[in-house]
């Protein structure tokens, strides 16, 4: 298959620079599978799975929050602010954060704490669930 | 000459100090260029690209960009958790409040030292991140990003601006400030053609400008923890330097005394000799 450059970016740094065949994120308005060739491109990234066949067909699995999908002519990026691929996730850590942002939501009002909670508890969820259907 | 081998000895212990703590500012500065370099990199691609948004017929007039009466401004001031880094935390402290004059300020400190600052000139504070700005971690940064958005949407704030110590070189820290909101106006290259967006712009925008609000805060806490120790390290350098120049002469008025009382005893023994 005829590959793309592809990057992912993270505030942690570059998670992926290389060639790949295809790439799957779940933006805002749902997954979105970028091929060679795409018109340019920019989607919202929301929480949930993302998958990158890199050149040669290998498929590798991650989790994703947040940030966007940008597609031109000369490269894809996708600029994250989580980007774990399932193999590197920390399963321990995700499940204390899932149980610290449920306890936050039975323990509080403030509406913009909860907000924050939610969004903590979904970001756990998905790694959680990523890291057991690798 | 008890005097002096006191004194000594306690600026001894005192370089004891400074030297160790310039070892592990110097570790800790490794780490925090390293971090420096990999969010440069993230805040970069984040900026381009809302450029690239912005220079879109659609997103030309959003919310984000438009320059309102400055009411209210907020100010992200960032300083360290602790002292003893020379000027540091007085310098960025200086910046705010030059930055600050003939504004109506609300401050929002991060980091133990700004907090105190703040809090005890009695300032109007915004909110309050983790105490140690060296806990603070890329969700927080984005949770901060993100209330700060909603208070500009909702004219709570009419300006946010973030003034911190740009990690210059490792002997250069300079304390800087940067607007992050209303975002300033793109150099307008050629227009692009515009992409095809998800949604439209203005709804990919109301998205992306808190993450990169979020984005644009913690590369700036990278910078400020590098910078810190950086100048902690010259600071603790220059401690160490003075320190050994002042055991040198302590040693020197030491061995003179000491010589001078040998000399004394010398001169008496032979003095009591001949006298027998």
């Amino acid at each position: 298959m005829r590959t793309f450059h592809l990057e992912i970016v993270t505030p942690d740094g570059l998670v992926f620079d290389g060639e790949a065949e295809s790439l799957l994120v779940h933006t805002t308005e749902g997954d979105v599978e970028i091929l060679r060739g795409h018109m340019d491109y920019i989607a919202a990234v929301a929480v949930g799975r993302a998958r990158v066949r890199e050149a040669g067909g290998n498929t590798r699995a991650a989790s994703c929050s947040g940030g966007f999908l940008s597609v031109s002519k000369e490269n894809v990026r996708l600029v994250a602010v989580t980007f774990e691929f399932a193999e590197n996730i920390d399963e321990e850590r995700a499940k204390k954060a899932k149980e610290r942002a449920e306890y936050t939501l039975r323990n509080t009002k403030d509406r913009k704490e909860r907000q924050l909670a939610e969004a903590k508890l979904a970001r756990a969820l998905n790694r959680i669930h990523i890291a057991k259907n690798k | 000459m008890n005097d002096i081998k006191a004194r000594m000895k306690s600026v001894q212990s005192t370089m004891q100090i400074t030297k160790a703590m310039e070892l592990v500012a110097t570790s800790k500065l490794r780490r925090a260029k390293e971090r420096v370099e990999n969010s440069r990199f993230f805040h970069e691609v984040l900026a381009e690209t809302i450029e690239a948004v912005r220079n879109t017929e659609e997103a030309g007039n959003s919310v984000w960009g438009t320059v309102r009466e400055e009411k209210k401004t907020l100010f992200i001031v960032m300083a360290g958790d602790r002292g003893l880094a020379g000027g540091y935390n007085a310098n960025i402290f200086r910046l705010a409040e030059k930055l600050a004059q003939d504004k109506n300020a609300l401050y929002f400190p991060i980091g133990k030292k700004a907090l105190d600052y703040y809090r005890h000139k009695g300032l109007p504070l915004y909110g309050e991140a983790p105490e140690y700005i060296a806990d603070l971690h890329v969700g927080d940064a984005l949770a901060i990003g993100k209330s700060i958005c909603e208070s500009f949407r909702s004219g709570e704030i009419d300006a946010a601006v973030i003034v911190y110590t740009n990690f210059a070189s490792m002997i250069s820290q300079v304390p800087t400030d940067k607007k992050l909101l209303p975002l300033s106006e793109p150099e307008r290259k050629e227009k692009r053609n515009a992409p095809f967006f998800e949604g439209d712009a203005e709804e990919i925008l109301d998205r992306i400008v808190p993450d990169y609000v979020g984005g644009v805060i913690y590369a700036a806490v990278c910078e400020a923890l590098a910078s810190e120790s950086g100048a902690r390290r010259s600071a603790m350098n220059a401690a160490n330097k003075n320190a050994g120049e002042m055991i040198d002469s302590l040693m020197l008025s030491y061995n003179r005394a000491r010589q001078s009382v040998i000399t004394q005893e010398i001169t008496e023994i032979v003095s009591g000799a001949e006298a027998l």
